[in-house]
């Protein structure tokens, strides 16, 4: 099973947080994901996605660590903590727009990363409920949904590859003309530093 | 009112968060009027933070208290992410949760900057031969430490903001990526870049007479702190005079801030 179970630090017991990390996705399977969760339906109820938005784990996990800490203190901007995943990625709380820069696109979106946080004390999984409410039950319903696509390992090694900085990231988190990031000539630290401001940028959203 | 013995981290409820699984147990680092200061994670091992935390006041009226912290850690935060952004060195923010009273920023590695001057000063001397280069070239590393000290403040006055508390145990210093003094050498005491933190009383300003206020603190705490190097202090103020361009001003503000600290001070 290719589904990642993640260890937050000082996130409240009683959930497990998953993730997984898809390459090939196809155009019908994005916008098959998309309309569900559009729709609202309940057994699609993920955080989407896109990571060529997405610099790195701990870029992701803190925009993960933000939602569910909103969860825990019962101040989510949106109505759950799925959609708190991808706000919680932007630097404002535009909600449209962080579903367009972060979220699933319909047909554009192939390599994605979906982020499911479950409940540990939910009751005995009813295997008959469309609702996967089980690591394995996710995972299964993801693989169906998701045929074809490659499972991939959430790294950093893996996500540098298809992270787009010049239209994305510097973009919507606006680095450019940023003096600290200028003044580094080598493209590694100057990435570093890169992750450091969004980071900073997601933690002062709402302030 | 109550005083925290060593072992006083029981005596505190932890904020809500820190009670929360983690990797490393969270520790209290201070104590002070304001709120408290834990070392402790964000996600990972790999990230340790710095935790402020403001905790409820229950003398000040509920509504207004929690109004009152939350402006407080927006503006810290806020300042923060501007000096970042000009390239002021200071720890990036990691979460912050207004509501709740906390930040989490990131952890410096080094120590209080007032710690490395007292520990070289502290450290003497011992052979003849020492004695003898002492005289001359003792203090070189300490003067450096003191020039970065002034380019750094200069640096953050420069972008428009002011600290409102500098002082040496308001500076870290971070170990220089690659090391130049000898492991043991009394220089390495003193190496590193200076890093600014504590900005709770920071605000933007490009006024002389704010950033000569910020000096005069810096200076006054430095004799206190430092007195064996207080003679030393003018070399802060000469890196600060080259590191930006209103600098100037500002050093000929401070001669009026100190004039009327003397007054103040007679008049007790
Ligand atoms: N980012 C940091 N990294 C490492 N140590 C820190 C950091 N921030 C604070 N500390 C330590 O905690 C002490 C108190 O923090 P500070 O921000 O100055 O709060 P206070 O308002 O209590 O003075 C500092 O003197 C320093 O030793
Ligand atoms: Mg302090």
């Amino acid at each position: 099973m290719a589904l990642e179970k993640i260890q937050l630090d000082l996130v409240a017991p009683g959930q497990e947080i998953l993730v997984a990390f898809f390459r090939d996705v196809s155009a019908s399977a994005s916008e098959l994901l998309q309309k569900q969760l559009f729709a609202r339906n309940p057994a699609f109820e993920y955080a989407f996605i896109d990571a060529t938005s997405i610099i790195s784990r701990a870029h992701l996990l803190s925009a993960v660590f933000n939602a569910v800490n909103a969860a825990a203190t019962d101040s989510l901007r949106t109505p759950n903590v799925h959609s708190e995943i991808v706000i919680s990625l932007g630097p404002n709380n535009n909600i449209s727009d962080a579903y367009r820069r972060w979220g699933i696109q319909a047909g554009k979106t192939s390599n994605l990363i979906v982020v499911k946080v479950l409940p540990t004390t939910s009751s005995e999984s009813d295997p008959s409920s469309p609702i996967p409410s089980s690591p394995e039950q996710v995972w299964a319903h993801l693989k169906e949904h998701l045929q074809g696509a490659t499972a991939t390992p959430l790294t950093d090694d893996e996500l540098s590859k298809t992270t787009d900085w010049a239209a994305k990231i510097r973009k919507y988190y606006k680095l450019n003309g940023v003096p600290a990031l200028d003044a580094i000539k080598d493209e590694v630290a100057k990435r570093k530093e890169m992750e450091r401001m969004v980071i900073m940028a997601m933690a002062l959203r709402e302030l | 009112m109550a005083v925290s013995s060593p072992e006083g981290q029981g005596q505190f409820p932890l904020p809500k968060i820190l009670t929360y699984p983690s990797s490393t147990p969270p520790t209290l680092i201070t104590q002070g009027a304001e709120g408290r200061v834990y070392k402790t994670t964000h996600l990972d091992p790999s990230r340790p933070c710095i935790l402020k935390y403001r905790p409820p006041k229950p003398y000040r009226h509920a509504i207004l208290d929690a109004r009152l912290t939350k402006e407080r850690i927006t503006a810290e935060a806020h300042v923060l992410a501007r000096c970042a952004r000009e390239g002021v060195p200071v720890p990036a923010v990691y979460a912050t949760d207004p509501r709740a009273g906390w930040m989490m920023i990131e952890y410096i590695d080094g120590v209080p900057v007032r710690q490395a001057i007292n520990e070289f000063l502290g450290k003497r001397p011992e052979t003849d031969q020492e004695k003898v280069a002492a005289e001359e070239t003792d203090n070189v590393p300490l003067i450096e430490l003191l020039r970065r000290i002034g380019a750094t403040v200069g640096g953050l006055h420069g972008t428009g903001n002011v600290h409102g508390d500098l002082t040496t145990s308001n500076m870290m210093l971070r170990p220089f990526s690659t090391t130049i003094a000898a492991e043991g050498s009394k220089a390495r005491m003193v190496e590193g870049d200076v890093v600014l933190i504590d900005f709770g009383l920071a605000t933007q300003s490009s006024s002389e007479e704010d950033r000569a206020v910020d000096l005069y603190v810096l200076e006054r705490a430095f004799a206190s702190t430092h007195p064996r190097a207080e003679k030393l202090f003018q070399h802060v103020l000469d890196a600060y005079e080259k590191s930006f361009k209103k600098a100037g001003a500002a050093l000929a503000k401070l001669e009026d801030v100190r004039r009327r600290g003397r007054k103040k001070s007679m008049l007790g």
